[in-house]
């Protein structure tokens, strides 16, 4: 503290506090919205208190769904789906992404260098400017509605692999030489040493793809037309597009509730991994 | 930076690239040239045969005023979102920079949204916005103000920025404190030794030397709303009203599915790998200009 303003710690009190409430209320009236049933909601403006009726929205969303007409399958399946597929992208990223940099790091091979580029110019190729063709690939391979489809395209993953390629140059010389002297060999090295110490940079990526993998949209809604692979998030617009007709808006927005937990449980509770993520992976 | 030891072995290094390399190859490189191949192409109406036709498509799309007003639109999104994502989370910055009580409750309170996918942000904030249910439009209506953004298509890409910026608040937030806490704490008190109050601290010290971080958040968050904003516009506005809110990765979305353009989406594929390579070209310019810094 450099002087003492009491005004001006007041108004920067005043501004975080105004800040904190402006960017909870969008969310904040979404669950009201989701504590009441249909005919409040069908009455007019959507309230500002919650109702009665949360258990009750929240049990039928998540095991029956809206009901067939709104062609959308129980939250509850959905969920699972978002989950396999976040899990999937975050535990595949890291995996694929960590034996390429430790190859790229710890060896010297013909087409080290080549294959380093080649993983870096995926950071200019988003699924966004290459979507029918990437669509029609995993339509010949046969892999449109499965879980391989959704998941497997995404993991590929420049800044991952550079986020350890970047912790690895910082590893100690002595080490890897320790580990040769006692005649350890790569794999060894790799399982005793290096992945031991590369726990917080895994922790970090991971609450980043988690996030990044939950939350993809145009992907699954490409890839999959079978209800059964519909991820949560994606789902929601399908019921939002037809609520006007049904007027559920208090399921739906119980489902959206539900499709923004998870990611936001990850991020508050590993706050200090997200930050260090999020700071490393812009580098 | 290479590194002094390294392991002796022939296959294990291609073995451990090759899961990588694989995908890659197959689901980037691979529909990438697709991508450009076609671009100069032209199937017939049964797509049984196709010709090489040149820059055709290209001159196609750039005749097309749908394409200029989407690219149009784009722009002025992203120009939005970064204006008001970067001038909030910098404000936020300040603040919490500032009080030492509760700064860590804070930035938990304030950081949480980055987690909420851009779709659902969308639907939070159409939902507040709805014409007939949302709590917002009923305000504007008892003010006067005729709130409908399912017909007027200002009203609908000012919702989408909105949503947009709430989701990225967090992100510049957290960049902008750390580079406030990265300013010498000698220069500050120097400079309130001279007499100088906290406006005068922020304009003439803290200011300057975060412009670099505002730069690099401007690049962010340009790349941001061009690529990542799809679901939120698919979801809320469906690009409409009469296609105000069409940003570019929808137009090809929906010329590949819905209209079956191949030889035009290729073409615009391709223009957005140009945009994509140029800005990150851009950010990683800047880095370099960082470490020297």
């Amino acid at each position: 503290m450099i002087e003492n303003r009491p005004w001006v710690t007041f108004l920067s009190h005043a501004v975080l506090v105004l800040g904190v409430l402006a960017v909870a209320f969008p969310v904040w009236i979404t669950f009201v919205a989701s504590t009441h049933d249909q005919a409040t909601m069908l009455s007019g403006v959507a309230p500002l208190w919650p109702g009665k009726h949360m258990i009750e929205n929240y049990r039928i969303v998540l095991s029956t769904g809206l009901g067939a007409a709104n062609a959308a399958p129980p939250v509850g399946l959905m969920l699972m789906n978002s989950m396999i597929m976040a899990l999937s992208i975050a535990i595949g990223k890291i995996t694929i992404s960590i034996i390429a940099a430790y190859a790229v790091v710890y060896f010297r091979f013909r087409f080290r260098m080549f294959f380093f580029w080649m993983i870096f110019v995926t950071l200019m190729l988003p699924v966004e400017v290459r979507i029918l063709p990437t669509f029609k690939v995993v339509s010949d391979l046969n892999l449109l509605n499965s879980y391989l489809g959704i998941t497997v395209p995404l993991i590929a993953s420049a800044t991952a692999t550079f986020l350890f390629r970047q912790f690895f140059l910082t590893v100690p010389d002595e080490l890897a030489e320790a580990a040769r002297i006692d005649g350890a060999g790569p794999m060894r090295f790799f399982w005793d040493v290096l992945l031991p110490l590369s726990r917080t940079s895994i922790a970090a990526l991971f609450v980043i793809q988690f996030i990044y993998g939950w939350n993809q949209y145009l992907w699954p809604l490409l890839i999959t037309t079978d209800e059964a692979y519909y991820t949560v998030v994606m789902g929601i617009s399908r019921l939002v597009n037809v609520v006007d007709a049904a007027a559920k808006w208090n399921l739906v927005m119980a489902t959206t509730i539900l499709a923004l937990i998870p990611p936001v449980v990850v991020v508050v509770a590993m706050q200090r991994q997200f930050v260090k993520g999020l700071v490393e992976t812009e580098k | 930076m290479e590194k002094r030891v390294t392991f002796p072995s022939s296959w294990l290094p291609y073995l451990l690239v090759a899961p990588q390399i694989a995908i890659t190859v197959v689901f980037f490189f691979w529909p990438a040239s697709q991508a450009i191949f076609q671009s100069v192409l032209q199937e017939d109406a049964f797509g049984l045969s196709s010709k090489f036709v040149g820059l055709d498509n290209f001159e196609r799309v750039f005749d097309d005023p749908t394409y200029l007003s989407s690219f149009k639109i784009t722009v002025v999104f992203s120009i939005a979102v970064s204006v008001v994502s970067l001038s909030i989370g910098l404000l936020f910055a300040v603040m919490a920079d500032r009080v030492i009580r509760g700064a860590g409750l804070y930035k938990t309170f304030l950081v949480w949204p980055y987690a909420v996918a851009p779709a659902v942000a969308g639907v939070l904030w159409g939902f507040l916005f709805n014409p007939t249910v949302g709590v917002i439009s009923a305000w504007l209506k008892s003010a006067g103000y005729n709130w409908n953004y399912l017909v007027n298509g200002d009203q609908a890409l000012f919702l989408l920025t909105l949503a947009t910026s709430w989701n990225r608040v967090p992100y510049n937030f957290l960049f902008f404190l750390a580079g406030l806490q990265s300013i010498p704490k000698s220069l500050i008190e120097a400079a309130a030794i001279d007499g100088a109050g906290p406006g005068r601290r922020f304009w003439d010290i803290a200011f300057p030397l975060l412009s670099p971080t505002a730069f690099f958040l401007m690049v962010v968050t340009t790349v941001y709303t061009f690529f990542d904003t799809f679901g939120a516009v698919h979801a809320v506005t469906g690009g409409g009203p009469a296609k105000a809110t069409e940003i570019l990765v929808f137009k090809v979305y929906n010329d590949s599915f819905r209209a079956l353009d191949l030889g035009g989406s290729a073409a615009q594929s391709v223009v957005l790998m140009v945009i994509v390579i140029g800005l990150t070209f851009v950010q990683f310019k800047y880095i370099e200009r960082k470490v020297h810094y």
